[in-house]
């Protein structure tokens, strides 16, 4: 069953009297505890496609309906509760807050639930425990490896048990064998907590963990490969 | 983790800039709190409760002098139990960095009306058979080193003497004790009538104030009510009030309080505004993606720029109490020497409210632009950056 289903996705972006077309035609189904990695040249659409996807941004014309909400209409707040709720990110830098120790990054998405103070700290406790992390719950970020800083990210995009886990290119920052170790993680969340993951990536070694991988090129689906 | 924390977190980011800024708004709270609370020393009305000494001054201005004859007028009015008079001497002593009054009086007059001032029967009647006698309180003499039998000569500047010298000399002949009281009633005090004698003949019969002591403290304000009457179409008309009261006009006599005050706070708290501002705005561009981050895992435009504009007005309310808590230290310390001048000076509740008010407010204007920008930030650009 499709979980994201994208039709006649176009985005263009305007910038002063210059149009850009980044995604034109795009239709996309990814099915639910699917594994995708989205390829691509630089400037493809490859991240445009995943912001469409987890509601950050909102395509020119089509519509984008995840895990059965339409996205595109959906005032700001409305997307902002939707994406709390549904949606776990991954960012290539990690994008955690400095001033907070890995514990308080990961328990920030549950600021928004209504959880009591001791259910939002097991939370926490239990997602760094799956990214093997319990042990530096104290630390801050720049106290962290690039890759102990990437698995703190990846406990806070699941502490509040999100259908989907939106990656963007979530090794880039990092060595060879430490992105294995993400790459591996990401699987486990597939399979054994059934995240539906969609990564885009330049790494074919990356891609090559996913179930299916999609080509983009200059803002077209060119090929799906499984 | 709670939103406190977060926002307690992110204030605190760049330790030293926030230290620098709070301090700098501590400051300017604790400037606001003992000027307003100057100010309103000046602006408290007259209370004649309780008062049973009255000062009886020229009605437009203290340096126009009232003639020594209205004091046997105001001594016969029903309700006035005794008066004397002081007059402004002015001088000084070696240099102008030794400020201190110093008022020609009648000696037994003075302490008769003074009577929590304490001098020996000997000194006083040495004072009062002294023609150049003078006598100062024990912390001035210990000030200034002098001892009984000095002479301390003071140059006149308002007041020459007959042969139109400007250098007086008394002979000290005692000290006194003020019991802590440190007013503009605790002076240099010598002999009226030797003042009075060696002046210039047509500047003589004159006097500054009368200070008047009533019957029956009920009925203060009506003896100055009447006294004031007395007067009223003479050539020297007064205006009576209580001696705290007095002090303040006295004061006041250098400008507008008030104003001034206010002029001052204005300008203070005009900086600390475009200081707290720009570390907001700092603070602000420094965490773009940060703030874009929050949207992202859901937080919405109005809890983003809400987590802003807690974070300034936290700043600005944690340097205004601040500010304020040291301000009621210094006057619980300082108030006793300062209320001797200005006859109250403790912070009010208003004024501590103000503050945090204004302070509060201070938040909110200051973390308006940058909340307000939150607001608008777009994720996808701002992740960009």
């Amino acid at each position: 069953m499709a979980i994201v289903s994208l039709k006649g996705i176009d985005k263009v972006y305007t910038k002063g009297r210059e149009t850009v077309e980044v995604l034109e035609g795009i239709d996309l189904e990814i099915d639910e505890g699917d594994f995708v990695a989205l390829m691509g040249p630089s400037g493809s659409g490859k991240t445009t496609l995943l912001n469409l996807i987890g509601g950050i941004d909102q395509p020119t014309r089509g519509s984008v309906v995840v895990g059965g909400q339409q996205l595109v209409g959906l005032s700001s707040n409305k997307l902002a509760k939707w994406r709390s709720e549904n949606i776990g990110f991954i960012f290539q830098s990690y994008n955690l807050l400095p001033v907070l120790t890995a514990q308080r990054n990961v328990a920030l998405p549950l600021l928004l639930t209504k959880l009591s103070a001791a259910q939002r700290r097991r939370s926490t406790e239990v997602a760094l425990q799956i990214v093997g992390l319990e042990d530096r719950a104290q630390h801050k970020p720049g106290e962290l490896s690039g890759g102990q800083q990437q698995r703190v990210a990846i406990a806070r995009a699941i502490v509040a048990d999100p259908a989907v886990l939106i990656c963007d290119e979530p090794t880039g920052d990092l060595d060879r064998d430490t992105a294995n170790e993400i790459l591996d993680l990401l699987e486990i969340l597939n399979k054994d907590y059934g995240k539906t993951i969609i990564m885009v990536t330049h790494d074919p070694k990356a891609a090559s963990h996913a179930h299916h991988i999609l080509e983009l090129d200059k803002g077209q689906l060119v090929k799906q490969v499984a | 983790m709670n939103k406190f924390s977060l926002i307690w977190s992110n204030l605190f980011r760049r330790k030293v800039r926030t230290f620098l800024t709070l301090f700098s708004v501590l400051v300017a709270f604790l400037l606001f709190a003992l000027l307003r609370t100057v100010a309103g020393a000046f602006e408290v009305g007259i209370d004649f409760a309780g008062v049973d000494r009255l000062n009886v001054s020229p009605k437009y201005s203290i340096i126009d002098p009232l003639p020594i004859t209205h004091m046997n007028e105001i001594d016969r009015l029903e309700g006035v139990a005794s008066v004397t008079h002081q007059t402004w001497f002015g001088g000084t002593y070696q240099g102008l960095n030794n400020f201190f009054p110093k008022f020609p009086v009648n000696p037994r007059a003075y302490f008769a009306m003074y009577s929590e001032f304490e001098i020996s029967d000997v000194q006083l009647e040495a004072f009062a058979n002294t023609r150049t006698g003078a006598v100062v309180p024990e912390s001035m003499a210990r000030q200034y080193d002098w001892q009984v039998g000095d002479k301390i000569p003071i140059e006149g500047d308002i007041w020459l003497m007959a042969d139109g010298g400007k250098l007086w000399e008394f002979d000290l002949v005692g000290t006194y004790s003020t019991g802590g009281e440190a007013g503009l009633s605790s002076a240099f005090l010598f002999n009226y009538d030797y003042f009075n004698e060696a002046r210039v003949e047509q500047t003589q019969g004159l006097v500054s104030w009368f200070t008047v002591k009533v019957a029956n403290p009920d009925d203060a304000a009506a003896v100055a009510a009447e006294i004031d009457a007395l007067f009223e179409n003479s050539m020297n008309p007064t205006r009576s009030a209580t001696e705290a009261e007095f002090i303040r006009q006295f004061a006041s006599q250098v400008g507008d309080i008030g104003l001034m005050m206010n002029g001052i706070l204005s300008a203070v708290f005009f900086t600390i505004l475009l200081l707290t501002a720009n570390t907001m705005m700092q603070t602000f561009r420094e965490r773009i993606p940060e703030l874009a981050v929050l949207k992202t895992v859901g937080f919405t435009d109005a809890a983003v720029s809400l987590l802003i504009m807690s974070e300034s007005i936290l700043l600005c309310a944690l340097g205004g109490a601040l500010g304020i808590g040291l301000a009621i230290l210094v006057s619980d310390a300082i108030g006793p020497q300062v209320e001797a001048f200005l006859g109250t000076f403790r912070l009010t509740t208003a004024t501590i409210g103000s503050g945090m008010a204004i302070a509060v407010l201070l938040g909110v204007v200051v973390g308006l632009f940058p909340a307000l920008s939150a607001n608008r930030l777009q994720i996808v650009d701002a992740l960009r950056k």
